[in-house]
């Protein structure tokens, strides 16, 4: 089949650990954008979501750190934080082995990528998750790049990493939803936790939208830390998104700044019907 | 100075309830598993979450392991401005403090 359902979010711990601690409705907006994404989301049937994310040293530390990594095992379980801190209980996930396997070796034409058969979900997977299939019923494909322990991958092999996920979906026969997951800008795990750059958001998710390749990969590392904090390392994962849907654009369906859950809360869906299988890279 | 280690040390933690418990335990048998100063090894028995911040503790490890010893959000958020005042800037990796700290939320 193919890609069926693309969309990006936010997925600060804070979000579901300091619910309560946000403006009330910058608050309401945010969370009717996850609703409005989970309906969409399950209008297209998947068989199963593969989440792109940016972990937090839960499974990859700097002795042995891929690039990017797919999980490829029948259950997970998360979240690996204190469930009172995250305000999500802990839980096994449903992963499907056989799947994963499946997209791995195609993906592997194309990108070098590292396979895991254990993976513990962090916030960056749980929160997400908490939102769009909080009853844990559908297989989770759970995919990472790394952007915590540099040297991290350029832009530009995120955005084709994307593409080799995409040609991957489109060679097997399951409905896919992919869901990317990070940043944007922010400053998490600092004393500067809650500040937000609103002008570079809007002009990165304005790029997003338009999935304007060319100024999507514009930004240089020294920038996005200058600009959008280390926290701003995480626009991989929209990169990587962009890439899957290659020729389609999207809609925006919520930018909140909330400085208690350290991020601007971003929910933004792809149309994805709108783009044809896009040719393979040479 | 071996930052990687402290890190090490919180990520296995971070991971694995039994090493949770070890350090309840006995906590000099864990920090002598790994390759530490002796000023590492009372920053973290103590913990002193502003010292192991201005040393360079990746900030999502450090939140955790902040978290694990009962500081809460704001308690941590204050213990790593207090380290800046009374250490001084952040001398390795990239989770710096920026503009004095601007744009803090607590």
């Amino acid at each position: 089949m193919s890609v069926v359902f693309a969309g990006v979010c936010s997925h600060a711990p804070g979000i579901t650990g300091r619910t309560a601690r946000a403006d009330p409705k910058a608050r309401q907006i945010l969370f009717d954008s996850f609703a409005r994404m989970r309906d969409a989301l399950e209008v297209t049937s998947p068989d199963a979501l593969i989440v792109i994310a940016a972990e937090h040293f839960a499974n990859f530390f700097m002795n042995n750190m891929p690039a990017y990594c797919v999980g490829m095992a029948d259950e997970y379980e998360g979240p690996i934080e204190d469930p009172d801190w995250l305000g999500i209980p802990r839980t096994l996930i449903p992963g499907n082995a056989g799947l994963s396997r499946r997209l791995i070796e195609r993906v592997i034409q194309r990108v070098d990528v590292a396979y895991a058969e254990e993976w513990k979900f962090d916030h960056g997977i749980m929160v997400p998750l908490h939102f769009l299939t909080p009853r844990y019923d559908l297989d989770i494909v759970p995919v990472n790049i790394n952007c915590q322990g540099p040297p991290l991958t350029p832009l530009h092999r995120a955005y084709e990493f994307g593409r080799a996920l995409r040609i991957a979906c489109d060679e097997v026969p399951e409905r896919i939803a992919i869901v990317g997951t990070g940043g944007i800008s922010h400053w998490p795990a600092t004393p500067n936790s809650g500040k937000i750059n609103e002008e570079w958001d809007k002009q990165f998710l304005d790029r997003f939208v338009r999935n304007d390749r060319e100024a999507l990969l514009s930004y240089s590392d020294q920038e996005t830390y200058r600009d959008a904090g280390q926290g701003g390392f995480e626009i991989r994962t929209y990169i990587a998104l962009a890439g899957a849907v290659e020729g389609s654009t999207g809609e925006l369906l919520c930018y909140e700044p909330i400085p208690i859950y350290a991020v601007g809360c971003t929910v933004a869906v792809m149309k994805v019907y709108a783009a044809g299988p896009i040719t393979p890279a040479t | 100075m071996s930052l990687y280690y402290v890190q090490k040390l919180m990520y296995e933690l971070n991971r694995d309830s039994r090493m949770r418990k070890r350090i309840d335990d006995d906590l000099d048998e864990v920090l002598a598993q790994f390759r530490l100063t002796e000023e590492e090894k009372s920053a973290l028995r103590e913990p002193d979450i502003g010292k192991l911040y201005v040393m360079g503790v990746n900030g999502q490890i450090l939140m955790h392991f902040a978290a694990l010893h009962g500081f809460s959000w704001d308690e941590y958020i204050a213990a790593m401005r207090e380290g800046v005042s009374r250490y001084g800037p952040v001398k390795s990796g990239f989770y710096a403090t920026v503009d004095d700290g601007e744009g803090g939320a607590v």
